[in-house]
Order: structure tokens, then sequence, then C-alpha cells
């Protein structure tokens, strides 16, 4: 595969248009599933075909590209989809949240407040949040059209009725701009508050499912909830152990066979940031 | 201090030096060639064409070559490489009565028209391991040739057809929607839904029509006619203001026949199932016109009993293969985070229970 033989970006000029008018429609009805016409890729569906073509019809020459997978630049599928973006568009790239235009991900939102010169791709693999209370799309596209959600109420009351809250920890619901009930992809329900209000376009895709979606930059998102069970963002309670954040989502490590564990910032772009300001004050300071 | 995991790159590059190595096996065993791959596993070579939607045997010998031999991997490569190319427009549909036939039966007329071609096929072999054959040997006699028939070989439907003892062939409504270019979307008609199964996979489809055949959904299936040959594939020219044949391809048609309906105003008549794929595919032609005539239920105005095979939504969305299996193997990418999630989750709750245990 060289640059020579495929289009910049891999994927060619009208099928990016044809993306491109997807993103369009979701921009302008936010949460709301636009069918696209997902192309096959040269990696397999789940691997992230959905958020790889949405990168493919947003990038231009001048950008700098970040991609992630479970908050990490190193994770393999990450390094991966990185160096297909480095070998079909020659974009620069980045692990620096704060430097990236263009960030995929794959089940996190960086710690790192966006800012409104960035996009978010997220890869999904259900874009449909009733799919696993309904498995027929021509039933669940009715229920959305209808904005029929009795459903998804009834199954988040039944979560506490048997376990004494609701039993959703990632992929929590969400309702955009008070209208459409979205999947946010499988992020931990600790990143659920970052999608509102936020100044970055976030744009989601899921090739095999061929639909594209989008939370518009300061959308309003509500993770679904009772009054007297709010929806709380919850991780687990303790430190990062190198960088010793306290407010960041962590990965728990398994350290030997005797239980022994710690937990480290999923997000490793922000953990590096922090450790290496703490040896600048460090140095500083001496 | 343990530091979370690190050197994905390095491990990809190594993983990929290893696998080039395993795919090329022992050194000393001379290395598989594309063309003995095409000549020699042409059915394999067949599928992959189907399945990955574009009749090219080199470059299906070259996918079976590079996926060692994972016919879905090679289906993989081929549509990855397939979706890249322009798309010029529709050929007329081809004419398989001009079908330059190699095989040819019919189980429902003992002879008829044009007759019956056994062809190259497995079926009256002995299912008995051919020991000479792992002996390096000679290229086998030549078969016996009969004289060319150029006449065109009517089909076996039209005969019925004829007497007025099938429904007519339902027309289709112009050009047909293109799976590939545009979204599937439900509920779909019948030629898109016979374009997703001519590429679906081959296993799905095969049980799902013998689920058909044991009673979930029951249609009673007589092959009316398989036929096996090379077709001319003609593409109108505008600006020619004519046809003309860009080339030639080797299909299986099959034409089922099955269980009548009838109604008090309407006479009985048998109905059709229909399927066509690239290359010898004759377990994968049978299988799509079984599943093609469970579809037409609504059509039909038959009842919906709730086989699967009946189930328009369930059969498409989970025959392709390269969607099913990317969407399966993706549970081995890392879930760290979702898992942690859910870990986070269970310790609360079960730490909330015991609590409130502790507290009776």
């Amino acid at each position: 595969m060289t640059k020579d033989v495929y289009n910049f970006a891999y994927l060619d000029e009208d099928t990016k248009r044809m993306i491109r008018r997807a993103i369009l429609k979701a921009v302008a009805i936010p949460g709301y599933q636009v069918p696209f016409a997902s192309r096959e890729m040269p990696m397999p569906y789940g691997w992230g075909t959905g958020g790889v073509q949405v990168t493919a019809a947003c990038l231009v020459p001048e950008d700098r590209l970040k991609v992630i997978d479970q908050g990490a630049d190193d994770t393999t599928n990450a390094v991966s989809i990185r160096r297909f973006f480095q070998r079909t568009s020659g974009v620069a790239t980045t692990e620096r949240t704060t430097e990236a235009t263009v960030i995929q991900t794959r089940h996190r939102i960086p710690e790192e407040p966006l800012s409104e010169e960035q996009i978010l791709v997220f890869q999904v693999p259900i874009p449909e949040p009733l799919r696993f209370l309904e498995p027929r799309e021509t039933e669940t596209r009715r229920m959305h059209e209808l904005e029929d959600y009795g459903l998804m109420h009834v199954k988040l009351y039944e979560d506490i009725a048997r376990h004494g809250t609701i039993a959703t920890s990632y992929a929590y619901p969400v309702k955009v701009e008070g209208r459409y009930v979205m999947d946010p992809s499988p992020i931990p329900k600790f990143d659920n508050p970052k999608l509102s209000g936020n100044p970055a376009l976030l744009l989601f895709g899921a090739g095999r499912e061929q639909r594209i979606y989008a939370v518009p930059p300061y959308s309003d998102v509500v993770s679904l909830d009772f009054e007297d069970h709010p929806f709380v963002a919850s991780k687990t309670d303790h430190a990062c152990a190198i960088c010793g954040a306290t407010g960041s989502y962590l990965d728990e490590v398994i350290t030997d066979d005797l239980g022994g564990r710690v937990f480290v910032c999923s997000d490793t772009d922000y953990c590096r940031g922090r450790t290496e300001q703490e040896i600048g004050a460090v140095e500083a300071a001496e | 201090m343990y530091v979370a995991v690190k050197g994905g790159e390095r491990a990809i590059e190594n993983a990929h030096a290893w696998l080039a190595e395993a795919r090329r096996g022992d050194p000393a065993v001379p290395e598989l060639s594309v063309d003995q791959i095409r000549e020699q596993l042409t059915l394999a070579v067949n599928r992959v064409m189907a399945e990955g939607s574009l009749f090219d045997p080199d470059l299906a010998a070259l996918a079976i070559k590079q996926a060692r031999g994972d016919l879905i991997e090679a289906i993989f490569l081929i549509r990855a490489y397939r979706t890249t190319l322009p798309r010029f427009g529709a050929s007329l549909p081809v004419d398989t009565t001009r079908m330059e036939i190699a095989r040819r039966v019919s189980a429902t007329f003992k002879d008829l028209p044009g007759g019956q071609v056994l062809g190259p096929t497995f079926d009256y072999t002995h299912r008995l391991l051919d020991f000479a054959l792992a002996a390096e040997g000679e290229a086998p006699p030549a078969a016996p040739q009969a004289e060319a028939q150029p006449d065109a070989v009517p089909h076996v439907m039209g005969l019925l057809d004829k007497d007025g003892l099938i429904e007519p062939a339902p027309m289709g409504t112009g050009d047909p929607a293109d799976l590939t270019r545009a979204p599937l979307e439900l509920p779909a008609d019948r030629a898109l839904r016979l374009q997703a199964l001519t590429r679906g996979d081959e296993g799905f489809l095969l049980s799902l029509a013998y689920s058909t055949q044991r009673g979930y959904g029951r249609t009673h299936a007589f092959v009316g006619e398989l036929r096996i040959g090379r077709v001319a594939v003609e593409f109108d020219l505008a600006e020619l203001g004519f046809a003309v044949e860009i080339g030639a391809i080797e299909v299986t048609e099959c034409e089922t026949v099955n269980q009548f309906k009838g109604s008090a105003s309407e006479p009985a008549q048998f109905t059709r199932g229909y399927g066509l794929v690239f290359g010898q595919s004759e377990r994968k032609a049978l299988a799509v016109s079984l599943v093609d005539r469970s579809l037409r239920w609504k059509d039909l105005g038959e009842d919906f009993v709730g086989a699967p095979a009946q189930d328009e939504e369930f059969v498409l969305a989970h025959a392709d293969n390269v969607q099913a299996t990317g969407f399966l193997e993706h549970i081995k990418l890392p879930h760290y985070v979702d898992f942690q999630a859910e870990l986070e989750l269970i310790r609360r709750l079960r730490s909330e229970a015991m609590q409130g245990r502790a507290a009776e």
C-alpha cells in the first residue's frame, strides 16, 4: 500500500463526499443516526472502520492526528490506525491532546479539555442505544421517530429495582439537545459529562452498522436518570500510581498473583503531561 | 514499579514478521504459486470471488495465498481492494439462456431440451481418499469430448411458464440498488436481497436453507434447473448507442420450483426461488435459491411462522461474513476501560450489599 496507488487518506474523493454529506446531516440533527454507505476498509469490522472512514473524510493535509485506544496512544490498535493514516495521508501525528486537530478514539474522551479547533472521532460498535431492548432496526427507527423511549426508562427502572442503582457502567445512554437518545459509544460513564457543552465537534462512526451521528459543539447532552436516582459519573476510588491524579479515569494493573495491583491513568498523554510538569516544578524549585 | 504495558509498535512489527514466516511454512518445501492456486484450488477461488464480490481469479488466488488459506480472510482482502475501485455502471442483465454450458441438471424432468449435462461434479464420486494424488503424478488423461452445442438452451422455468404452471417471474424495478454503494435499508426489494445473499457467507446460507428443509418455514423446493458455465457480459456504451461485450464470466444459476399456492379465485401455481453466484458454486447457488424463496413469504401471501429463514432483517443483517467475523473477533481487542467500569460497579454493588447485610 503506497500513496501512489491510493488516494489521500485511502478513500476516493466521491466516497469522502458521500461521508461528508452524512456528517453534515448528522451535525444538523444532533444525536440522529444517519445511514451511510460504509466501505470495506483494510482493517476488520470491529477495529474501528466507522471511525477510520469519518477521520478519512475529515482529514486535510494540514491536520495533526492523534489516535487513542483505551485512552492510550501506545495500544496496538491505536498504533495500527495511526500508521494507516501516516501511510495513506502523510499527515503529521501527535500524542499530545492539545496539539491535535483530529483525534480518533476508542472507548475514551481525553482528560484534557478540548477546543473549538478540534474534532473528536469515536469508533462505535453498536450505534443503536435501543438495540439490546429491541433487536429490530425497523422497530428502533420507528421508536426514534416517535420519540418513544419508554422502553429505555423501563430498563433503567428495572435496574434500580434489581440492583438498587442503574447497572450500566459504560455506553451509558444520553439524550442530545432534548430530542434523540444516543449511544455515546462504549466510553465509561465517567466520561459522559464531557459530552455536554464540549467546544469540539464530536463525530461518531459505526462502519459495520453503516451509521454516522454527531454531537455539535456546545450541545446539551444529558445522561438518562431519575430525580431520585441521579446520574453519577463514577470511577474507581484511587489515585494514579504514576502521576498521583485523583480526578482521571484509571486502569487497573495486576502486578502479581498475590492480589497486588496498582491503578494508573488510562489517558497516557494526560499522565505524562502531569509527570513532566511535576519534574519541571521540582527542578525549578531546586 | 510496574508500568502499564508499552511497546505496541514493536509488538506489531514482530507479529507481522512471524506471520510472514508462518505463511511461508518450511522454506525447504517449494512455494505455492498464484497460478497453482488459481488452477488447482478453483473452488476456493470461486468462493472468494463470489463472497468478495469481485470476478478476478488471479486476485482471488493471491488473496488465498496471502491469507494462508483462510477463505474469509481472503474474501476480506478482496473486499478491501474492491471497495477502492471506481464503479462505471451496471452491465446489461446476463443472458443465461445463451450460457456456454459446462454443467446443467434438472431434478424435475428426466430429459428436456438441451439435455442433462453432468459436467465436472463430485456428485457421483465415491469419497475415498485417492492416495495416488499424494504422489506427484502426471496430468490425468484428457476427458472425452463431445461436439460443442452452439444453440441456446431454454430454461426449465420457461417451459413451466408457457403452461401457466408457475408464477410469472416478478419484474425488477429499474436499476437494482448497489449494496456496496448505498446503505442497506429495510425492507429490501428482492433484487437487493439476492445481491446480499450472493455475497453472503456460504456456511450461514447453507444452514438457513437446510433449516427450511427441516420444517423451519417449509418451502418444498425442487431443483428445476442448475446450470454452470460462461456467460457474456455486455455493457451499454452511451457514446456508441449500443451494448458491447466486455468479457465473459463463469456463473452458477439455480432455479427452484416450490410449493404452489392458490385460492378460490386463483388456480394453483408453483412458485420460484432463485440464486446466481460467481464461478462453480453449486452449494451456494442452491442455498441462495431456497433462502430467497423462504424470504418471499409476504409477496406470496404466506404466514410468517417465526422461522429464521423467513426473517429478512435477521438473514440480511447476519449473512455477511466479513462483518460477522470482524465484530466477533474484535472482542480480542483491549476493553480495559469498559471492564474497569464494570469492575468498579460490581465491587460497589457487592460492598453495598455486604454493608446492608451487616446492618441487618
